[in-house]
């Protein structure tokens, strides 16, 4: 692989991105996108919590692969990234105990959030260096951000519009992303493609 | 279904359709959406996914209910991930063994397996509280349930975006594919559509009972 910095970001945020096009991290994608006010701080912790996933999967990649431990990978990664949770959920507990109940059950959720698992294993996959990985993550956060906050200004205009019955709620918001989708699609070649 | 003697049949029975049907994984429970979405490009991937998770479940069940008096609460939930992720690590070996064709075609949403929300969610709310046995049921129940939806999602899919199923093409050389729901908006697309299908149903048959009410 021989994508340069700027590709990958590019390509991250826009025509690859997380939730539209690779359908990671779905589960707060439909959960807490009712109002920007929560969506926005959950993608911020997101994209850290990616950041650091990133970081981590790096450095145990330098272990593992030398003592040829790769099917250790998995158990290794997903603990590294609940301890990463823990850290963020005191953290923001701390610091803003009413942002901590405005997301509930979605924060230790990040955990099992599979943007955060998917970065540690495409980084992998596709044997970024520690450079490309760093702004995989970045770039997969600030997109992970970026629809996230989008799906929710839709959903805060359409709140009161008159919507078939059959169509209210998860229905409705699967359309809204597919039609969000559709429009990320339109950037597709930016960054020279896949 | 074989049953074991000396266990209630019915509520046996009961647990396994519960998630096979009326508490459907995909479309009542709206859980483990990514691979959901990511890998219901085609039937035949709809339907490995949901095996290979249907066995995650029913394995990572079993030994999350075997263990179920000796992990301590506080490390509940660090616990059952590493359960999971030991049996993910087994499913994605034995794939890479039985055709490395649909191991390439699925890609890394086997290890995202362990980030279904599905598998976590089972083990907290059943089988940490319910014996081996009936956890197993439960789990497959709703493993199934989830292999269904993912093959109705699937099936859809690949016949309007291929026109074909299971790669057997149906509609004939003339037919033009409508490729945008093999894409990633497709996926959202026939989600919402079968979610609009079913709340429809439930309306009809909601209206139904209460006309019958007032007749009688």
């Amino acid at each position: 692989m021989h994508e340069s910095i700027g590709q990958i970001l590019i390509t991250t945020i826009l025509s690859g991105n997380f939730v539209l096009a690779m359908f990671l991290g779905m589960c707060p994608f439909m959960g807490v996108t009712h109002s920007v006010k929560v969506a926005f701080p959950l993608g911020l912790a997101t994209t850290f919590v990616i950041f650091m996933a990133s970081v981590c999967a790096y450095l145990l990649n330098l272990v593992l692969i030398p003592l040829h431990m790769e099917y250790l990978e998995l158990i290794s990664y997903i603990t590294v990234i609940a301890a990463a949770v823990q850290l963020v959920e005191m953290y923001v507990k701390k610091q803003s105990p009413e942002l901590f109940r405005a997301l509930g059950i979605y924060l230790p959720l990040i955990t099992t959030n599979c943007a955060v698992l998917g970065v540690a294993l495409f980084q992998t996959a596709r044997d970024y260096n520690f450079l490309q990985s760093l702004t995989f993550a970045m770039g997969g956060g600030v997109g992970f951000t970026l629809a996230l906050t989008l799906l929710a200004s839709v959903r805060e205009r359409v709140r009161f519009s008159r919507v078939p019955n059959a169509m209210m709620g998860t229905a409705l918001t699967l359309m809204l992303a597919g039609i969000l989708s559709l429009a990320f699609m339109g950037f597709a070649g930016l960054g020279g493609g896949e | 279904m074989n049953l074991l003697p000396g266990t209630n049949p019915p509520s046996n029975w009961a647990e396994f359709l519960e998630g096979l049907w009326q508490r459907n994984p995909v479309f009542v429970m709206v859980l483990g959406m990514c691979p959901t979405m990511a890998i219901t490009t085609s039937a035949i991937n709809a339907i490995s996914m949901g095996l290979a998770t249907t066995f995650v479940l029913a394995a990572s069940c079993w030994m999350i209910s075997l263990l179920r008096h000796v992990i301590p609460k506080e490390v509940r939930i660090a616990t059952y991930i590493v359960i999971i992720a030991t049996f993910v690590t087994v499913v994605d070996y034995g794939i890479q063994v039985i055709s490395l064709s649909l191991y390439e075609a699925l890609g890394a949403y086997i290890k995202l397996i362990v980030a279904n929300c599905l598998v976590l969610g089972r083990a907290e709310a059943h089988a940490a509280r319910n014996p081996p046995f009936a956890s197993v049921v439960n789990a497959t129940g709703m493993g199934l349930g989830f292999t269904l939806g993912l093959f109705m999602i699937g099936g859809v899919r690949e016949l309007i975006g291929m026109g074909s199923l299971f790669g057997i093409s149906l509609f004939g050389p003339h037919y033009q594919p409508w490729v945008v729901m093999i894409l990633p908006p497709g996926g959202f697309f026939v989600m919402g559509l079968w979610l609009m299908v079913f709340a429809l149903v439930r309306a009809r048959r909601d209206h139904g009972l209460a006309a019958q009410t007032q007749g009688a």
